[in-house]
């Protein structure tokens, strides 16, 4: 029987998620045995027009990393699409955005003049920026348009599954992949981890007090965490209440608190929002002033509570050019 | 008219990369350049965030050497709030950064750069990967380069939480103190690693300079640039991964500069050209005329060959001797041959492998005193560290909360865009000619670019070790005559 033929595509994203990969050290052997990565490293063995050619639906899977800020990503997102029974969002930036998703507190034009005009070590006094194309004495070199906004995956193309995390941890992705080869999936748009939230499966939940309340908001910096204590109950933001488990507390056992890559749990829609009654409900103070007081003290909502999740939020944003 | 060849797109770069080559009438190439056509911003969105939280945030800039910015951007943090990691702090640090440093140059000879001469420029496509390298080497050693890279990762896990962006980093310290349990397996992951790196290079000695075609290949002048260097040295000159004097030599190797980074502004400005999302950095006290090398030309070069041309030793007692056989070799400082970096990579990977011995003996290394707290009022970090592929610079300004007003990043891949460009032209010169492109070609532009790598190379593009690229050739109508493919 013919293998199945895979694909593994990165849009805007680090290499991190294909690291991932690599780091399923003897058992991507096994993966490799299974399936004929037609297109690993991917899309990247095109001409468009390759990809183009094959078959609709040949493809039996695509796993697309990276979110969706240029042309060309979205051009390749969609052919990929058309091309393949499934699609994976495979890590927190085509599942949500991610850390590059932060960007859309920007548009392009102030990305662009921070990188090519304001940046210290900038030496630009023309005033040159990319251009899609550009005329040389040779003939046309041409970029692909750098979009206005960062979008997800899923605002790209349809997506039937999502394995999360920054990157996917390698068990979740050997668990996925077994589950696709074993035709064992559960019902499509489904998150490819566990249902509970992170505080759920937290080793430090155990220390939580019965009725948890806080005072005031402490950043990271300015406090050594108890590496047995729940960082909530010691006033350190930890987005576990609003995040999806899953990832073996990987940050938790570096004694860091969680920045929520796995995405929000299956009921939530805004992770950011979310977190927000959360972390209200636990505030013990009645005063107004106080409370004012506290909400002041976390200095950059959006920075952490939607660090990889501000491009699928429902908050809107700056928009233009 | 001119008949143009586009690469679109590489692989192994990290995000996108195309190769355009322009054909004169005769089929000679008239110009070549490499197109990066990605931007993510983080400079911009970098505003406004916590300074706490950029070790998390810049490191996702690259998902190949998170741990190089993670840890970067803590040093800057350690500047920004004037303070001095605690002694243990440090030495985890740098420990787990020269683990890192270890295992990333592995990746490198193994699954990337490596193929090229251990399987051969010109063997088959198929055969030219990670897998054609098991085949040559053993299937042992294949299990082997698994095992040592999968301990390696370990440890980077159990310091720093997540592997692929490590979270262990913080302003004066890190964010957990060593545990005694960890120690024997650790001890015994360095020793191994040790071994491992003299392997490598014992291999790279049996089958690249005992083949006098590779070595001519090295020391031929298709892949050289005289330019100058920049790399990190401690206070004996010496090659250091981790800290020190950011030291700048000419092409003839004599000492250009030699600055701590609060002064990098003086020495490196970064050009914009309109074709490319990349900036091109050069050095400014002699300025940038343009794609060229020599020492009229501000272009400079970082990553392992820059590095060891930079110093005058290495800070390690074997990496030392082989530092020494490679300048003998290649007939003494500087070596301007672009693929040398290979060599470079891994007598760097040795030290490397030594520091984390002498880091993880280091009964210092447990102190459970790992955060410096003694803060003061933030207004502007700088840091800088060397990265698997060069000279990396984060530097922060924040208002009195510690809260980003402004970011400048100059990623080490960055370093040699100018230098990348101009080998590539090279390369191409040097090898098409008469309109004449044949298979080996294709292979042999690439080892213009994969000898710079991994951010070029991003690894994981990378299992089975190739570049996937696609050369179309078009005649002077814009019809394609001929189209070729590596698969």
């Amino acid at each position: 029987m013919a293998k199945p033929l895979v694909a593994f595509y990165w849009c805007a994203s680090c290499g991190g998620c294909e690291e991932a990969v690599v780091d399923l050290a003897e058992d991507i052997l096994k993966v490799a045995d299974a399936v004929e990565f037609r297109l690993w490293p991917v899309a990247l063995d095109f001409k468009y027009a390759d990809v183009e050619a094959m078959p609709d639906k040949s493809i039996a899977v695509s796993f697309i990393n990276g979110a969706v800020r240029t042309e060309e990503q979205e051009h390749l997102a969609k052919l990929l699409r058309q091309k393949s029974q499934l699609v994976i969002a495979f890590g927190a930036c085509a599942h949500l955005g991610g850390i590059p998703g932060l960007a859309n507190v920007a548009n392009k034009n102030e990305i662009f003049e921070t990188a090519y005009k304001l940046t210290r070590s900038t030496a630009n006094p023309k005033g040159v920026y990319p251009q899609t194309v550009t005329e040389t004495e040779y003939g046309k070199l041409k970029l692909p348009e750098f979009f206005d906004t960062v979008k997800t995956l899923d605002q790209t193309v349809e997506v039937d599954y999502y394995l999360p995390g920054c990157a996917p941890p390698p068990d979740l992705i050997m668990q996925g992949v077994t589950a696709i080869l074993e035709g064992k999936l559960p019902p499509k748009g489904s998150v490819l981890t566990v249902e509970k939230a992170l505080c759920e499966t937290c080793e430090r939940n155990k220390s939580k007090p019965d009725k948890l309340m806080i005072k005031e908001v402490k950043r990271i910096s300015e406090v050594i965490a108890d590496p047995e204590k729940c960082f909530l109950a010691e006033g350190i933001i930890c987005l576990g209440p609003a995040t999806r488990g899953g990832c073996g507390e990987r940050c938790i056992n570096a004694n860091m608190p969680c920045r929520g890559c796995f995405g929000p749990t299956k009921e939530v829609k805004d992770m950011g929002a979310k977190f927000l009654s959360s972390l209200a409900s636990i505030i013990d103070v009645d005063d107004e002033k106080e409370i004012e007081k506290i909400a002041e003290s976390v200095l950059d909502p959006i920075g952490l509570f939607y660090m990889y999740s501000l491009p699928s939020s429902i908050l809107r944003r700056k928009q233009g050019v | 008219m001119y008949k143009e060849i586009t690469i679109d797109p590489i692989t192994r770069l990290e995000g996108h990369g195309k190769i355009d080559i322009f054909l004169d009438e005769k089929g000679d190439v008239a110009h070549a350049c490499l197109q990066i056509p990605e931007l993510r911003g983080y400079e911009r969105f970098a505003v406004g965030r916590l300074a706490e939280e950029m070790p998390r945030i810049t490191e996702t800039i690259c998902g190949v050497c998170p741990t190089t910015h993670h840890t970067c951007s803590g040093k800057a943090l350690d500047d920004l709030y004037g303070v001095e990691p605690p002694p243990a702090a440090r030495k985890i640090r740098e420990f787990v950064y020269n683990t890192f440093m270890f295992e990333d140059h592995n990746l490198h000879f193994y699954f990337l750069g490596g193929p090229d001469f251990i399987v051969g420029p010109a063997a088959p496509k198929a055969e030219r990967n990670v897998l054609g390298v098991i085949g040559k080497v053993g299937v042992d050693i294949g299990k082997k380069v698994i095992d040592i890279r999968k301990r390696a990762r370990n440890i980077i896990q159990t310091m720093g939480g997540r592997v692929v962006h490590p979270v262990h980093c913080l302003p004066g310290g890190v964010s957990k103190p060593m545990a005694q349990e960890n120690l024997e397996e650790f001890k015994k992951t360095a020793e191994d690693s040790v071994e491992f790196a003299q392997f490598s290079l014992q291999a790279f000695n049996d089958i690249v300079l005992k083949n006098k075609a590779y070595v001519d290949l090295i020391v031929g002048d298709v892949y050289k640039h005289k330019t100058y260097y920049m790399g990190l040295v401690d206070d004996n000159n010496k090659v250091n991964f981790y800290d020190g004097w950011i030291r700048v030599v000419d092409p003839e190797g004599t000492e250009f500069a030699k600055f701590k980074v609060k002064d990098y502004l003086d020495h490196i400005a970064e050009g914009v050209e309109s074709w490319t999302y990349i900036k091109f950095p050069y050095l400014k006290n002699v300025g940038w005329k343009g794609f060229v090398d020599g020492k009229d030309s501000g272009v400079y070069r970082v990553a392992p060959l820059g590095r060891l041309n930079a110093a005058d030793g290495m800070a390690a007692p074997a990496a030392q001797e082989h530092y020494e056989k490679f300048y003998e070799t290649l007939g003494g400082k500087p070596v301007h041959n672009t693929l040398a970096t290979h060599w470079a990579r891994l007598i760097e990977a040795l030290q490397a492998a030594e520091r984390m011995v002498e880091l993880i003996n280091d009964p210092e290394i447990l102190d459970p005193n790992v955060r410096n707290m003694d803060f003061q009022i933030p207004k502007e970090g700088k840091g800088v560290i060397e990265a698997p592929r060069g000279t990396l610079f984060h530097h922060y300004e924040t208002d009195e909360r510690g809260v980003l007003t402004k970011a400048n990043l100059i990623v080490a891949t960055v370093n040699n865009s100018a230098a990348i460009n101009m080998s590539i032209e090279k390369a191409a010169k040097g090898l098409i000619a008469g309109g004449k492109v044949d298979d080996g070609l294709l292979n042999m532009v690439e080892m213009a670019f994969r000898a710079y790598d991994p951010c070029f190379a991003c690894a994981t593009h990378t299992i089975d070790g190739r570049a996937p690229i696609q050369i179309d050739i078009y005649d002077a109508d814009k019809r394609v005559i001929a189209s070729m493919k590596n698969k």
